[in-house]
């Protein structure tokens, strides 16, 4: 079947991105709104209609099995027959999930954002660089390779510092928007690096190839190591902090509450749905390489830093103000679970049971987490603060933002039937039946703390008291309201979707069997967070100021984020820039520009002596044309006598 | 002749046919101003025909060969041509019309294209000295073309004497090789070469006329004088389609027809293109006037070009054709904005450029793209062209020359981004004004465009001519 359709799926965003960069100026508002949500919304029913395709019609081959599909590839640069770079178009399991997830979340917000984005300047700007997130984004999911993949993957991070920097003649926004890029650009280092080191000695980039058994055995016979490990494994560990530092996994997590400066569309859009998962989407892509190399020593990383993560995102999120921060470290938590869940996951049939929950999760939370954040931006659209201390009592006004919230809230904690419930859930058992039982203790307590803080948010926006409000808060316009309610269905009905039948580790569908057990207990603590966070939080009262100051120091550390930021100012400002730059700036400085110059005063030396030679004489042409003839004759005859 | 025949010669007979048909109408055509479109039409057309699929073969028992490879080169070729003359329509209409001399300019460009056409599918050196001297003889005339202008006359003369020597030796050179091998067909040369001194003095002389035509160091000093007085469109075609055919065809007297004496150019080829380089730059890095500029630049990119030779396998064919296509486009991009900076404001120096972005963005955009694709800046063309260059010499093991060429391609970038930089960053009192320029020159500065950023990304081009390049 001729898929080459599906390159309409990148054509179409990147043509929006030039048509509304070139003319931005030119298209007024609401105009390029209209056009971005259009061109976006056929991206993405062509995607569904690829992802459709691909999981009923084509995907599996004669035994039932989803099978990687090319359904584009060229050769781009060529190194050797087995090495070289493509450009293709990879469908298979997770790629055609991420067809549902990513266009879907970048529709809804193309439509909410041409309310939000009202009256802002640079209106056709944002809408271009949304073109181009979701352009970078789909490329990075669809990439055949290696190479491709990393290609894409700056491409999204050049896309997220565009937008994070969106209001820049806002200082904090232009630091925060730095900072993102600095923070990624840092783990992209050791991603080139894994891809370098992949490369040189697996010889190829292609998915195909570098998930397949024969290679993964190949690479295993192969002696060269390092430290005990293979240098694949290695790789792999390279490539997780690239991973890690788009994900916002521990400790380069830094960059994500500041990029809370951008709009909040590109919040919902970049920094809970899609771009942050990208990590999670990098080691599932290379499951099987992290599965099976050095029996999965990288995977033991992934597992701790994910468990590690979750835990320390849930504590600072307890003692957060900004709604938009409590939600991103909410996000990084999250993404901390698919991470752990990917990090305990088998292979083979229900053993992978880690690797479809994590893919599960992944598409739930970006419903949910979107529909968060779109909620939270239609709250600061009517309060203009990101306070807590300036919101409460707001059902009232906004009823519909209101319902939608709490059933995004009601997900996240993981309350039957929505969606966040059932994939959270699979990321419990999987934990448990793989015996990694801390790690079942960290997610499980987790939870507890996910609904807590999550309902701490819900009720002092919607509940507590009333403050002083300038202006009555009034519910949003129709654009805003219309995507929270979209994606608040998807909430509602994306966790009966099959996925142990759609997306697992080696293709193959499998059975789950309900963990009563697991169910009840984690219904019981997501109940009991729910149930602190109603006594605490729901009607004005000293509770939290009196758990506050219980908790003193640990509080404090919460509430600065256990001063995270300031070791890395430390370790930049203080160690690097006076230990290691200032002595090589010296150098710099002295002995390489003094080297330079002097070979560029030479060069200018040089070509003024020689100048003399383009005399404009005919006949003196002429001489250096025969003297050149015979000097070169002459020269012969010496050599080769 | 049948059909097949012509077919293998169907650039050739075409284009003698749209010279012909081009001197008929021009004499009953009053309204000179119509000759632009329907030269260009011709040649268009003529350009499209080229693309149609091709067997290898050879005419008049070996004196004419023809084979795809040899058909990507003139197609390339073709689009550089037809390019140039969209250029040249306006300095056609500004300084030609006027004296109704409108006819013998594209007679005479496309007479010395024939001629170039000839020159690359020769099999023998009698086709190879006559299309040589086609090539030529034209040149000569359109290079003093602007007769009101001294320096072009001046032009004129410098070129007609320095390729009369050349020439001469050239034809020297081919002598003393007939004399040693007894034949003048390429095929059997290859098979009687011997290393006596007769012929590595032949060899020389005829690496000589070529170093003319290509513009080597030594046998490079009328590149600047002719390329400044010339009328620009004359001095583009020069710079490319003239540099391009005699290099194709100087690859293949070296791969094919003395690929046994490799011994003996190979380190010829190793000096010059060092030479070249140095020289080429060392010179470019001091000119003000833009014409000079890029003639000098245009004889440092001959070294390159030299460089990427050196491995004489399929790789080496491809990545030289493969730069002389990407060359033929960058090239034409500078000087068709110089030119039209020239016409519509008579200014030809690099200082006049000051603001120029200010004034003209568009023209500014397509310089700027055409510099740093001659300079090899990626994702443009150039880019991959210079590359493609270094890891032919490189997979041989010539690291030191890729290592002078990278340090030669750094000065190189430095004086390109002194034009880049007079166009964007500096303001000026009195920039060059705003000007419109004609549908054919627009035509061909998007065509431009497209191409330098189209070659770099889509990379199918370069293993097509991968494929075809078994000599």
């Amino acid at each position: 079947m001729d898929l080459s359709f599906t390159a309409l799926i990148l054509i179409i965003p990147i043509l929006t991105f030039l048509v509304l960069g070139l003319n931005y100026s030119r298209i007024k508002e609401p105009w390029s709104g209209i056009i971005g949500s259009v061109a976006i919304g056929i991206t993405a029913l062509i995607s569904y209609y690829t992802a459709y395709l691909y999981f009923f019609e084509i995907g599996k081959d004669a035994d039932g099995v989803y099978q990687k599909i090319y359904a584009m590839n060229m050769v781009w640069v060529y190194f050797t027959d087995t090495l070289h770079i493509d450009m293709g178009i990879l469908l298979d399991p997770i790629s055609a999930m991420m067809l549902v997830v990513v266009p879907t979340i970048s529709w809804m917000v193309n439509i909410y954002s041409i309310g939000y984005m009202h009256k802002e300047g640079g209106f056709t700007r944002f809408f271009a660089y949304l073109s181009l997130f979701t352009f970078s984004m789909l490329g990075l999911v669809l990439a055949t390779n290696l190479f491709m993949i990393y290609i894409f993957w700056e491409m999204v991070g050049v896309s997220s510092y565009l937008l994070i920097g969106y209001y820049y003649n806002k200082p904090s926004a232009v630091l925060a928007s730095k900072k993102a890029f600095i923070v990624t650009r840092f783990a992209d280092f050791g991603f080139l690096l894994g891809i370098l080191f992949v490369s040189y000695y697996g010889k190829t980039f292609d998915f195909g190839v570098l998930s397949s058994q024969a290679f993964i055995s190949e690479m295993q016979m192969q002696g060269t190591a390092f430290m005990g490990l293979s240098v694949i494994t290695w790789a792999l560990i390279l490539i997780f902090i690239g991973g890690a530092g788009k994900s916002a996994m521990f400790p380069l997590h830094i960059w994500l509450p500041d990029a809370m400066e951008g709009p909040t569309p590109v919040s919902a859009l970049i920094h809970a749905a899609t771009m942050v998962v990208a990590g999670v989407f990098l080691v599932a892509r290379l499951f099987p390489l992290y599965f099976f190399m050095d029996g999965g020593v990288a995977l033991d990383v992934v597992a701790w830093v994910g468990a590690f993560s979750t835990l320390f995102a849930a504590i600072i999120a307890f003692s957060q103000y900004d709604i938009k921060r409590v939600l991103a470290f909410s996000t990084m938590s999250q993404i901390g679970y698919m991470m752990l869940a990917l990090g305990v996951s088998g292979y083979d049939g229900h053993e992978g049971l880690g690797f479809m929950a994590s893919m599960f999760h992944l598409f739930t939370h970006a419903m949910f987490k979107a529909l968060l954040f779109l909620g939270a931006g239609s709250i600061i659209h009517a309060v203009h603060s990101n306070y807590m201390q300036d919101m409460g009592g707001l059902r009232k006004y906004m009823p519909i933002t209101h319902i939608t919230f709490l059933i995004a809230a009601l997900a996240i904690s993981g309350i039957p039937p929505l969606a966040g419930f059932f994939s959270k859930d699979e990321i419990l058992v999987a934990s448990l039946i793989h015996q990694k039982y801390l790690i079942f203790g960290v997610t499980y307590a987790v939870a507890g703390m996910t609904a807590f803080y999550m309902f701490r948010l819900y009720y002092r926006i919607f509940w507590w008291n009333e403050p002083h409000y300038h202006h009555t808060p009034h519910e949003a316009p129709k654009t805003i309201t219309i995507p929270l309610l979209v994606l608040a269905t998807m909430t509602l009905i994306s966790g009966f979707i099959p996925f142990h039948s759609l997306v697992t580790a080696d293709g193959k569908a499998f059975h789950t069997h309900l963990h009563w057990d697991v169910i009840i207990a984690s219904v019981g603590i997501a109940s009991l967070g729910i149930g602190f966070a109603t006594i605490m939080y729901k009607k004005q009262n000293m509770l939290s100021t009196r758990f506050r100051a219980a908790f003193g120091l640990f509080y404090k550390w919460s509430f600065n984020k256990f001063y995270m930021d300031e070791v890395y100012m430390f370790v930049t400002k203080k160690i690097i820039f006076n230990g290691v730059s200032r002595p090589f700036a010296w150098f710099d400085r002295h002995v390489v520009d003094g080297a330079m110059n002097g070979v560029g005063n030479g060069t200018m030396w040089i070509s003024d002596k020689v100048k003399g030679l383009q005399s404009g004489k005919v006949q003196d042409y002429a001489m250096y044309f025969v003297s050149g003839v015979v000097f070169i004759a002459m020269l012969f005859w010496y050599l080769l006598n | 002749m049948n059909w097949n025949t012509f077919f293998l010669m169907r650039h050739e007979i075409v284009l003698t046919l749209i010279i012909l048909l081009l001197l008929l109408i021009d004499v009953f055509v009053d309204d000179k101003k119509k000759l632009n479109p329907i030269a260009i039409i011709a040649f268009a057309v003529y350009t499209l025909l080229g693309f149609l699929p091709l067997e290898s073969g050879s005419l008049f028992g070996g004196m004419f060969v023809n084979s795809p490879l040899i058909n990507v080169l003139k197609n390339a070729m073709n689009i550089g041509v037809l390019m140039i003359t969209l250029s040249a329509v306006s300095w056609v209409n500004a300084k030609m019309l006027p004296l109704k001399k409108v006819g013998e300019f594209y007679i005479l460009l496309f007479s010395s294209y024939l001629g170039m056409l000839f020159l690359v599918s020769s099999g023998h050196f009698l086709m190879l000295y006559l299309g040589m001297e086609l090539a030529t003889l034209p040149v000569a005339a359109l290079a003093a073309y602007d007769i009101f202008s001294r320096k072009s006359s001046e032009a004129g003369i410098k070129l007609i004497l320095n390729a009369a020597l050349s020439s001469g030796i050239l034809l020297f050179g081919a002598s003393i090789i007939y004399m040693t091998t007894g034949s003048l067909y390429f095929s059997s040369i290859a098979n009687n070469v011997s290393n006596s001194y007769l012929m590595i003095l032949g060899l020389i002389m005829l690496f000589a006329g070529f170093g003319f035509k290509i513009s080597l160091v030594p046998f490079h000093f009328w590149t600047a004088d002719v390329y400044e007085g010339a009328p620009t469109p004359v001095s583009n075609y020069l710079s490319v389609i003239s540099k391009g055919g005699a290099i194709f065809i100087l690859m293949i007297l070296a791969f094919v027809v003395f690929n046994q004496l490799n011994y003996l150019w190979l380190p010829l080829f190793y000096g010059i293109s060092i030479v070249t380089m140095f020289l080429g730059n060392f010179f470019a890095l001091r000119q003000k006037n833009l014409q000079r500029f890029m003639a000098f630049s245009s004889v440092a990119q001959a070294g390159f070009i030299l460089m990427g030779m050196l491995s004489f396998d399929q790789m080496a064919v491809t990545s030289v054709v493969y730069f002389i296509a990407i060359y033929i486009v960058s090239n034409i991009g500078a000087f068709g904005v110089i030119q039209a900076v020239g016409i519509a404001s008579g200014k030809w120096e690099m200082d006049d450029y000051n603001g120029f972005y200010r004034t003209n963005p568009k023209m500014a955009l397509v310089l700027m793209l055409a510099l740093f694709s001659l300079a090899g800046i990626p994702p443009l063309a150039g880019f991959f062209g210079k590359f493609f260059l270094y890891t032919s010499a490189a997979s041989q093991g010539y690291y030191w020359i890729v290592f002078l060429g990278i340090l030669n391609a750094t000065i190189a970038l430095y004086y390109y981004l002194l034009v880049i930089r007079s166009a964007f960053l500096r303001t000026s009192e009195n920039p060059i004004p705003y000007f419109k320029s004609d549908w054919y020159m627009r035509i061909s500065m998007i065509l431009v465009a497209i191409a330098l950023i189209m070659l770099g990304l889509y990379s199918p081009f370069y293993s097509y001519i991968n494929s075809l390049s078994i000599l």
